[in-house]
């Protein structure tokens, strides 16, 4: 391989990244508000945020991809920049797995230290984000780190629709060099080292955020069998 | 926005034929990674270095690798090594390869869960290493493990799209070379996101009934 395509290469590993890091923010965002919401008092709004997640897993993240890029800018007249609408329907269709682990984490919580909140008549805000949100977090990591993993694998799918990120970069140098298996390995390898030290990352940052509560890190080597919902890509939540 | 209901008239037969490739693939994927994944679990106990790491490391690349780069990889790379499969049949291996990787840890799960007192049982009775393995451990471990590789055969159904770029005409590649002949994109791929979600609720309702009757 000529460093013309190597050039090449490493745009498509750039935006694959900025894809990540974009789509992983937005995902983030939606999973605390669509699972926080999944223990709101009202019933509606518990309802609304259900079946935000149950559309929004129940659909598949490439439908959902060409769903952004086909029917929207007609349906409501605008055009999303590429990069914007990956990350859009990467960001809402992770967020609805990532709303699961909140739900899930919160409901592990000690119920005492929800009672507790109440008898010291905290308003339900301040329990949210002064009791339960402080314990349920370290355990939402393992999880989200495996989510995470599925949403770097997810964002190639948006070369499907064009963009220029690694899997598409291959793509291109497929079709330049008339010889797959070389640049496949490399573009596999990528991923898997990208993935590697994502993984790393968050065992970190787990460790961290768990000497944070006086907790070591725990690998449960059953957690596979514990799985609460029925379509899952996150991991155990 | 418009809605055209002819259209959806006019894409109904052809998503009807999508929809029985993505059932086929799902399948045979879905039969090929539970073979495989106790395949690989199985590996994963013999008792030697020289099997386990290979096995791991494979098994690991593959889970963190995306399954649509996979694809791409046998459709290009296995012609050239003269290799020749259909399409259809390059994406269930790749699906169910791809899928194997993660029931794997569902059984080694599963297997790990069985009690220690069943293979104490299994060795005072003194059964072969055979026996112990189809008689005792592994009922037990298989029962135990059919809700959470049902939950994979969920998330599999979700992954049969990717097919569609490797050009197998499962819903999405239906949907998507309907749209380009007639120019209309909001109707079928409208479908199509419908048609998953109801698949993928009725699977679950499925399987959340299959887990109560194994539950007992």
């Amino acid at each position: 391989m000529t460093s013309g395509l190597w050039a090449l290469v490493l745009d498509g590993v750039w935006v694959t990244l900025q894809l990540l890091f974009f789509s992983a923010l937005l995902a983030t965002a939606v999973s605390f508000v669509v699972g926080v919401a999944r223990t709101h008092r009202l019933w509606i709004v518990r309802f609304l945020a259900g079946f935000y997640t149950e559309v929004f897993r129940g659909t598949s993240a490439l439908v959902m991809i060409f769903w952004v890029f086909f029917v929207l800018p007609p349906a409501f007249g605008w055009q999303l920049v590429p990069m914007w609408a990956g990350t859009l329907a990467l960001g809402l269709t992770y967020g609805a797995y990532g709303s699961e682990i909140v739900r899930g984490a919160l409901g592990a919580v000690d119920p005492a230290q929800k009672e507790g909140g109440i008898a010291l008549s905290f308003t339900p805000w301040q329990r949210m984000r002064l009791i339960l949100l402080p314990q349920a977090v370290p355990e939402m990591i393992p999880p989200f780190s495996n989510l995470l993993i599925e949403l770097l694998k997810g964002t190639a799918l948006v070369s499907i629709m064009g963009m220029g990120d690694l899997a598409f970069s291959g793509n291109l140098v497929r079709l330049a060099l008339q010889e797959s298996a070389e640049i496949y390995t490399y573009v596999l390898l990528i991923y898997f080292v990208i993935a590697f030290l994502l993984t790393r990352v968050m065992r970190g940052l787990e460790r961290k955020l768990k000497t944070g509560v006086g907790k070591a890190p725990v690998r449960e080597p059953d957690t596979e069998l514990k799985r609460p919902e029925t379509s899952n890509v996150g991991g155990a939540a | 926005m418009e809605w055209d209901w002819s259209a959806v008239s006019d894409f109904m037969p052809h998503f009807w034929d999508g929809l029985l490739v993505t059932l086929q693939i799902l399948v045979l994927g879905s039969l090929l990674s539970f073979v495989l994944g106790l395949v690989w679990a199985l590996l994963m106990r013999v008792p030697s270095r020289w099997v386990t790491w290979p096995v791991g490391a494979v098994t690991e690349f593959v889970r963190n690798t995306p399954l649509l780069v996979q694809l791409f990889f046998l459709f290009y790379v296995l012609p050239e090594w003269n290799v020749t499969f259909s399409a259809l049949t390059t994406g269930v291996v790749a699906i169910g390869l791809h899928y194997s990787t993660y029931t794997m840890q569902v059984y080694r799960a599963g297997i790990e869960a069985v009690p220690v007192g069943q293979w104490e049982a299994a060795t005072a009775l003194n059964l072969p290493v055979r026996r112990t393995w189809t008689a005792v451990v592994l009922p037990q471990a298989i029962r135990r493990v059919i809700p959470a590789l049902g939950n994979y055969v969920i998330s599999m159904l979700k992954d049969t799209p990717l097919l569609m770029a490797i050009t197998v005409l499962e819903m999405l590649g239906e949907a998507r070379l309907f749209s380009q002949q007639n120019f209309q994109f909001t109707e079928p791929l409208t479908v199509i996101g419908v048609a998953f979600v109801i698949v993928s609720y009725l699977a679950s309702l499925a399987l959340r009934a299959l887990e109560r009757r194994l539950a007992h």
